[in-house]
């Protein structure tokens, strides 16, 4: 004791050209970007690749051979599975690498990155259905723990995975819905017969994912050793240390000259020195904890910002008036059985367009401007509406040509 | 024991012809309340009375002076127009052109200097600069050059006035520090006039909230023509190359060939007016464009409440004002990237002033977006509150302190 859960995220939303409103009825392709510009998607995979995927997955697998009880853990979105197919296909072969020592889980959850489950169940299936075609054919694996866009999360979204056959689901271990309990052990959501939840340890997670590199923090600089410590020390007080983040952490947020790169080589050796460590995947945690409370969480969570719920996509009448009209036509959508409809419609349901249009904290320039490809909030909302009318119309187009038919 | 400030302007509220005059009363009085004490000398014109100018700082009780010099200037037009300005009927004090004008000013800054005790001398732009280098000659004291703008803002880089050219430099390089209104104008000082960046102190302007009546409402027989969906486009300034109203025409057209319920309203005067309505006819949208001539006070916000959209197509902008107005007016603004407002405001669409279609594009968003006009006006507003002549009298005072700073250094080395 404590296993530690590794998990990582991976995505890559597909991001909006700057899309005109002279475009409209011209250019139905959104997402072709081709300039030097943050919004061109293959350069920005490249880009995130050669700084983080790559490297990190080398480094990741040397562990894996070195360590034989050192287990890791991945949600890739589907969206980023299909760009690194189309456009990088030596990152997919590098995951699926790691897959292959058996010690590698991939994690169900949408498609697109999407926020369906706040808007359409029934889009949510799909979409979760979609992502498990996918992990399958990729990775040959059959996921049974699912984890939320951004780890957003309810009571609600808990029964809806038990009905769908999940044995656990993941989420923000936020201190307004932990109170006093702690993150470090397994809990039931409230309303479920056995699905599991496991909370993520923000502080721990957060200690490698925003304070690393940071010299204002009183640890600096962190090294593996201390590190390592800190996680030993929930022995007795904890079964589980949950450290998710973005995989991005390694090389792209925290750049290679911080030394997170040799962090990360020494962490996991140096957390297996305490003979009590180990390491487990959430489908492992499943079988090996048995949790200790029910969880009550009747608002959603998420691991977004300081406030820790929707507000990063949700919270400006920009943000509601976009989300509301795209679900609005869902019906309209699907009616047309056009392919490249439905997927240009999926494609635009990724969470990163609405965060794009967020203006909280925005003048402060925080976290919402640096990953921002667009210059403000108000033209990342232009582009998605303008392409979103253009999108309007094909549907009409489509739906009217049936109705001649 | 207050710290004194001779201050050379050359306009003051309400007998300004542009920002110039509003942004030498905001700092002035902001400074003013926190316990500098201000001579403020102005180049009297004429028709402005002393004691009106005395009472409207009396009624509010701030420590200002103000000492107005007879003559006749105008920061705006060049030397050129200056005569032109004669031959119309305006009769000058003194000299016949400007240059002689700037020199008399600076003649007469002498004996003010002499005759008033001051700890620091503050001169606003190039026509007071030599006011301000004879009055840091005759006193020994620091000098410090505010520029508003330089004359490549205001020819558009095209026939560059030599002897201006020579003022500002000469101004910036005698004094001891010199503070510009923004990081584009410190830009072109470092780049046209070699001014060593570590002299360049950046204080944005603000805009005064109490200058704004919020139950204003738009004019009634205006709204009539938004009944029937008609939008309003609005541009505000000197209609003169260096806010590129141009550019406005040419973006007008361009959104009126994608909706045409919109109206264009151009408030102000200026040399390129007859250009500007040719231009709108040649285009064939000239009923789509209103001139409303030169506003100030309640009949501007009146107009900037009743537009949709308010531009700033400037092309070379040191500053620009006019957009932090529109914006306490709750009305959105598009900003030229070459004006200095833009560094201020991040709840402002941007563009350059050349990018006919960006510009189009985005007007044309705001007018058909209620949602997206809604949160430009509603989180600018708020974000302008924050922009206010306080915090520029704040970065103000750290540059007077560390200009008295090293004089103080510099006097105690030499005892």
């Amino acid at each position: 004791m404590p296993a530690v859960c590794l998990y990582f995220q991976v995505h890559q939303p597909r991001r909006i050209k700057k899309y005109r409103v002279f475009d409209i009825g011209k250019d139905s392709n959104y997402f072709n970007d081709d300039s030097e510009s943050d919004l061109n998607n293959r350069r920005i995979l490249e880009k995130v690749a050669n700084k983080c995927y790559l490297p990190t997955n080398k480094i990741m697998l040397e562990l894996l051979e070195k360590h034989p009880e050192f287990k890791i853990t991945y949600s890739i979105s589907g969206i980023a599975l299909e760009q690194m197919e189309e456009f990088y296909p030596e990152v997919l072969k590098s995951f699926q690498d790691l897959t292959m020592t058996g010690r590698v889980e991939i994690l169900s959850e949408t498609y697109y990155h999407s926020l369906a489950f706040v808007r359409s169940k029934e889009e949510f299936r799909k979409q979760v259905s979609m992502h498990r075609d996918k992990v399958r054919r990729l990775f040959y694996q059959d996921p049974r723990v699912f984890r939320n866009t951004e780890l957003i999360y309810n009571n609600e979204l808990a029964k809806e995975l038990e009905s769908m056959g999940y044995e656990g689901v993941l989420a923000e271990g936020a201190d307004h819905v932990l109170d006093w309990r702690s993150p470090n052990f397994v809990y039931k959501p409230v309303g479920t017969e056995r699905i599991k939840l496991f909370l993520k340890n923000y502080k721990l997670s957060d200690d490698i994912a925003f304070r690393f590199s940071s010299r204002d923090w009183s640890e600096y600089p962190l090294d593996a050793p201390k590190f390592a410590s800190w996680v030993s020390s929930v022995n007795g007080a904890g079964e589980v240390v949950n450290l998710f983040m973005d995989y991005e952490t390694f090389g792209e947020h925290q750049w290679e000259d911080t030394g997170i790169f040799d962090f990360l080589r020494a962490m996991p050796g140096e957390i297996l020195k305490h003979p009590d460590n180990s390491f487990v995947t959430p489908s492992e945690m499943v079988h090996k904890f048995n949790h200790v409370a029910e969880l009550d969480v009747p608002h959603f969570v998420s691991w977004a910002d300081v406030e820790r719920d929707l507000s990063a996509w949700l919270s400006n009448p920009m943000q509601y008036d976009a989300l509301n009209k795209l679900y609005d036509i869902e019906a309209d959508v699907l009616k047309t059985m056009d392919k490249d409809i439905i997927e240009d419609w999926r494609r635009m349901q990724t969470s990163d367009h609405f965060y794009y249009m967020c203006t909280k904290w925005f003048s402060d320039g925080d976290v919402h401007k640096y990953f921002n490809p667009y210059e403000t909030p108000y033209d990342a909302f232009i582009s998605f509406m303008n392409a979103f009318n253009d999108l309007k119309l094909r549907v009409r187009d489509k739906n009217k040509k049936w109705s001649i038919i | 024991m207050a710290t004194k400030i001779l201050m050379f302007g050359w306009e003051f509220p309400p007998h300004n012809s542009g920002g110039l005059g509003v942004a030498c009363k905001g700092l002035s009085m902001a400074l003013a309340s926190r316990t500098f004490e201000i001579i403020f000398v102005l180049p009297k014109r004429v028709d402005i009375s002393e004691s009106r100018l005395n009472l409207v700082f009396a009624d509010i009780d701030y420590n200002i002076k103000i000492k107005a010099i007879d003559s006749l200037i105008y920061p705006y037009i060049t030397s050129t127009e200056y005569s032109t300005h004669l031959s119309n009927g305006y009769s000058p004090i003194y000299g016949g052109n400007l240059m002689e004008e700037v020199i008399r000013y600076a003649v007469k800054a002498s004996g003010i200097a002499r005759h008033n005790d001051f700890d620091v001398i503050h001169a606003h732009d190039w026509l007071s600069f030599p006011a301000g280098i004879h009055a840091k000659k005759v006193s020994g004291k620091p000098l410090i050059v505010h520029v508003h703008a330089t004359e490549f803002d205001r020819t558009g880089g095209k026939g560059v006035n030599q002897e201006v050219y020579d003022i500002e430099k000469k101004g910036m390089e005698e004094a001891d520090a010199v503070i510009a209104v923004s990081n584009f104008t410190k830009d072109i000082i470092v780049r046209h006039y070699g001014i060593n960046p570590e002299k360049i102190n950046v204080v944005h302007n603000g805009v005064d909230e109490r200058e704004f009546n919020h139950n204003l409402l738009p004019p009634e027989n205006l709204m009539r023509i938004k009944e029937d969906g008609t939008k309003i486009v609005l541009f505000v300034g000197r209609i003169t190359l260096q806010k590129g109203p141009d550019y406005f025409i040419r973006v007008a057209k361009k959104v009126l060939d994608h909706n045409p319920k919109v109206l264009f309203i151009i408030s102000g005067s200026g040399d390129m007016e007859a250009q500007i309505l040719n231009d709108a006819a040649y285009l064939g949208i000239s009923d789509k464009v209103l001139f409303t001539g030169f506003l100030r006070g309640d009949e501007l916000n009146q107009i900037f409440k009743l537009a949709d959209i308010y531009i700033l197509p400037s092309v070379s902008e040191p500053f620009g004002i006019t957009p932090l107005e529109a914006l306490m007016n709750k009305t959105p603004v598009l900003v030229s990237r070459q004006s200095g407002s833009s560094e201020v405001l991040s709840h402002a669409l941007k563009a350059d002033f050349w990018d006919i279609d960006d510009m189009a594009h985005k007007i044309l968003a705001v007018l058909e977006y209620e949602p997206l006009s809604r949160c430009l006006a509603e989180n600018g507003h708020s974000e302008v509150k924050g922009i206010n002549w306080h915090r520029s009298a704040d970065k103000c005072i750290s540059v007077y302190n560390k200009v008295l700073d090293s004089f103080n250094n510099y006097k105690e080395k030499i005892a």
